[in-house]
């Protein structure tokens, strides 16, 4: 099997009620643009945090949702602009394991029938006994043995990870070649998780398997997946092999998650350097690198925005307390206003304050704060009249460019815009 | 050594089912002494939820509760409800696990804050009330800008700050903290981790944290107890127990993580028992590769190794050991038909 998932340009509508009442809505990009190659019998991982739309994309695979644009290429087919007809006899090959196998499963259907029901859907079987004989092979198969004492069994009846198991039968039971595990064992404890990530292990080798595998738990992933898609606000941001990704963070994202993994080992354990701030509202992404707002490592050409600015006010506020907070912030009130993109801030002083106030202000901040990634981004501070304008460099959004054996969208690591020393900075 | 700030002996809660009472916490006896931060960690079901609620009197109605949580001199088992009551909040304070569902959305946080210190300090003005909201807002990290927002205009990981700042508003001596980061993103839990971890240092808390993830500990723990079908396994310094565990649980939950340093897997066979009809003597016995003769005949003893204290019977005391007590006991072979 191949599949070649070329572009999937995916996106939202806003509420039904807003576009009753004739508003545009606001677009969200849940995935923006995906180049990623599946390769027969690999174990491709999915990686991000919530919202980073690696469960849509995950979904897209399989046909569940609508790809706004681009293509899916699965054999001879486009699984993007398939007929739902079509599509649905494709599913039997392409399937899905949930993350919550306490709500995959429908409460009053016994094991036997909702492992079997695919099987009844597709038209695979032409008898009863032969239903059963092949739910009985599913069951052994995941390891529910004895199987006839399975058969008959509610979801309430199991374990969590009984319960995952049987979901995974399901999943297996038409033969597919390629699985969708979307957080497989987040919702399991401990003790059990590995068991279930043995099963899939050995089921890929037993049915000769691909998985997709989605989670945002990087330790998982570092053992079960052959590479690794590291993803961002809708975007790719690393992808490349398993090993050398965790080996060679190239993307500063990457590094920051994976300094964020706990260990529970006391010897091991670092000081870390967390990314401030968290994901942004992906209906109004940053400009440029969606990251460069949280990035240590940001520069020039990441996108600075007016909105930076402003983010940079409320740290600072945060920091000294209530009575600075109070005392600058009619002073940069206006920044309230800016836009999405705005690439100058134009800071109108209220009358009954002085421009040079927030002159000052600015030359205070940047004073207090000289390694705010922030000031790389400014080109320069001038007064105008009673308004301070603030200019920002021209960003561009970074694409995924070849780095060693890895593919990383990270200005960082363009040789045309990165500055000396870059490297050392990392 | 310090006072300790909570004392708990023998503390015991039962839930009544219709086939019996369920022991969810069975006898579990530990301090909690200022700033300290104690993790609480063990497989769902363990009983780590109840006892953390059982401590603030905050249990179901059918539950019973019986032994000893002592706090400032007082046995707050035996206390009334309404003194208990009274202790809530500016005393003993709890961070709940899902933040989504415990602001009220039709509140702003400002009204959250202000309500909280109406209720429990009546006679502060409401300038102070809130300045103070606000400093607490601020060691959280979440910026004065946001003061009078609401709740659905933060994301998770900013709710689970706020909730984590209304209940330090009140200057707590004691807070539980119910698996405060499940719900959270990798990054997002790590800022917060890091957060209840300055706690200590900043607000002179002592934490009680609720959590399944063993690498969570290790980051932000002080001591650890390890919990197991209702009773405290083993209990010590974080760094001694994760790096000389000695119960056989102990080490086989760590040896089941799955870690950045995973090369091969590995679990405990099995499933954690039925708190209704547990295994005679050591609970663990039925699970554990290192079970003797003694262990299902006998109720383990409280023994110290090291720093640690550990109910098991690889650790003594000798004097009690029957005779031929420890020769291996053959286990039943474990199929998946009882597995977690």
């Amino acid at each position: 099997m191949e599949m070649r998932d070329l572009e999937v340009h995916f996106d939202l509508r806003s509420s039904a009620l807003a576009r009753l009442l004739g508003s545009a809505g606001e677009t969200v990009k849940a995935v923006d643009g995906v180049n990623v190659l599946l390769r027969r019998g690999e174990v491709l991982g999915l990686v991000g945090e919530s919202g980073s739309g690696k469960t849509t994309l995950g979904r897209a695979l399989l046909g569940l949702v609508r790809p706004t644009s681009g293509q899916i290429r699965y054999g001879a087919d486009d699984l993007a602009s398939l007929p739902q007809r079509r599509l649905r006899v494709l599913r039997r090959r392409l399937q899905m394991v949930f993350q919550d196998p306490h709500a995959a499963l429908n409460p009053t259907m016994d094991l036997r029938t909702a492992i079997g029901h695919p099987l009844r859907i597709h038209g695979l079987v032409s008898s009863r006994a032969e239903a059963r004989d092949r739910v009985i092979d599913a069951l052994e198969r995941v390891g529910l043995t004895p199987a006839h004492q399975f058969l008959d069994k509610l979801p309430a009846e199991l374990s969590g990870g009984q319960k995952q198991r049987a979901v995974i039968a399901r999943a297996i039971i038409c033969g597919p070649e390629l699985l969708v595990a979307d957080e497989p064992i987040s919702m399991l404890d401990m003790s059990v998780r590995a068991k279930i990530l043995e099963l899939m292990l050995d089921l890929k080798r037993e049915l000769d398997l691909t998985y997709v595998y989605i989670t945002h738990d990087l330790a998982t992933a570092k053992f079960f997946c052959d590479r690794v898609a590291i993803m961002y606000l809708g975007r790719v941001v690393e992808l490349g092999p398993t090993e050398e990704i965790f080996a060679d963070p190239k993307h500063p994202y990457t590094r920051a998650l994976l300094g964020a993994v706990p260990d529970p080992d006391p010897e091991r354990r670092v000081p870390r350097d967390l990314p401030r701030g968290e994901i942004p509202d992906a209906a109004a992404p940053p400009h440029g690198c969606s990251f460069h707002p949280r990035c240590p490592l940001a520069f020039e050409p990441c996108g600075w925005e007016a909105r930076d600015l402003r983010a940079m006010f409320e740290r600072r506020w945060t920091r000294l307390g209530e009575d600075v907070f109070a005392n600058e912030q009619p002073l940069v009130a206006a920044l309230d206003d800016v836009k999405v993109g705005d690439g100058t801030a134009r800071i109108r002083v209220p009358s009954n304050r002085q421009v040079s106030e927030l002159a000052g202000l600015m030359e205070e901040a940047q004073a207090e704060t000289p390694d705010d990634p922030l000031w790389r981004g400014v080109v320069g501070v001038e007064t105008d009249d009673d308004t301070v304008v603030v200019r920002f460099h021209e960003g561009s959004d970074p694409g995924l460019l070849r780095s060693g054996g890895v593919d990383v969208a990270c200005h960082l690591h363009d040789p045309r815009l990165r500055p000396e020393g870059a490297e050392r900075r990392g | 050594m310090t006072e300790p700030v909570l004392s708990v002996r023998e503390l015991r809660v039962w839930y009544g089912t219709e086939h019996g009472p369920a022991r969810a916490v069975d006898g579990v006896t530990f301090d909690l002494r200022p700033g300290e931060v104690l993790g609480l960690v063990g497989e769902s079901g363990c009983g780590k939820s109840t006892l953390g609620r059982g401590v603030l009197g905050l249990l179901p109605r059918g539950a019973h509760l019986d032994g000893e949580v002592i706090y400032q001199d007082r046995n707050l088992v035996e206390a009334s409800a309404r003194e208990i009551q009274r202790l809530r909040g500016p005393e003993l304070g709890l961070i709940f696990q899902e933040p989504l569902t415990r602001l009220n959305p039709l509140l702003r946080i400002s009204e959250h804050f202000e309500e909280t210190l109406k209720a429990h300090e009546p006679d502060l003005p409401k300038g102070e009330a809130k300045h103070r909201s606000i400093e607490v807002l601020r060691a959280m990290g979440i910026p004065p800008t946001r003061y009078r927002a609401y709740p659905h205009e933060f994301s998770g990981g900013m709710r689970q700050r706020i909730m984590i700042a209304l209940a330090l508003v009140l200057r707590p001596a004691f807070v539980v903290a119910d698996e405060p980061t499940t719900a959270l993103d990798v990054l997002v839990e790590a800022q917060i981790i890091g957060i209840l971890a300055d706690l200590r240092r900043n607000f002179d808390t002592s934490l009680l944290f609720i959590t399944h993830n063993l690498g969570i500990v290790a980051e932000a723990c002080d001591r650890v107890a390890v919990m197991y079908a209702g009773r405290i396994v083993e209990q010590g310094p974080v760094n001694d127990v994760f790096a000389r565990p000695q119960h056989p649980y102990t080490q086989e939950l760590l040896r089941s993580t799955i870690s950045l340093s995973t090369t091969g897997l590995h679990y405990i066979p099995g499933a954690p028992p039925d708190l209704i009809n547990p295994p005679s003597g050591c609970r663990f016995h039925p699970r554990c590769p290192k079970a003797m003769q003694v262990c299902p005949q006998r109720f383990p003893e409280r023994v110290p190794v090291g720093p640690q204290t550990v109910e098991c019977w690889l650790h003594g005391p000798d004097e009690l050991m029957p005779d031929g007590g420890r020769e291996i006991l053959v286990r039943e072979e474990i199929t998946v038909a009882d597995e977690a």
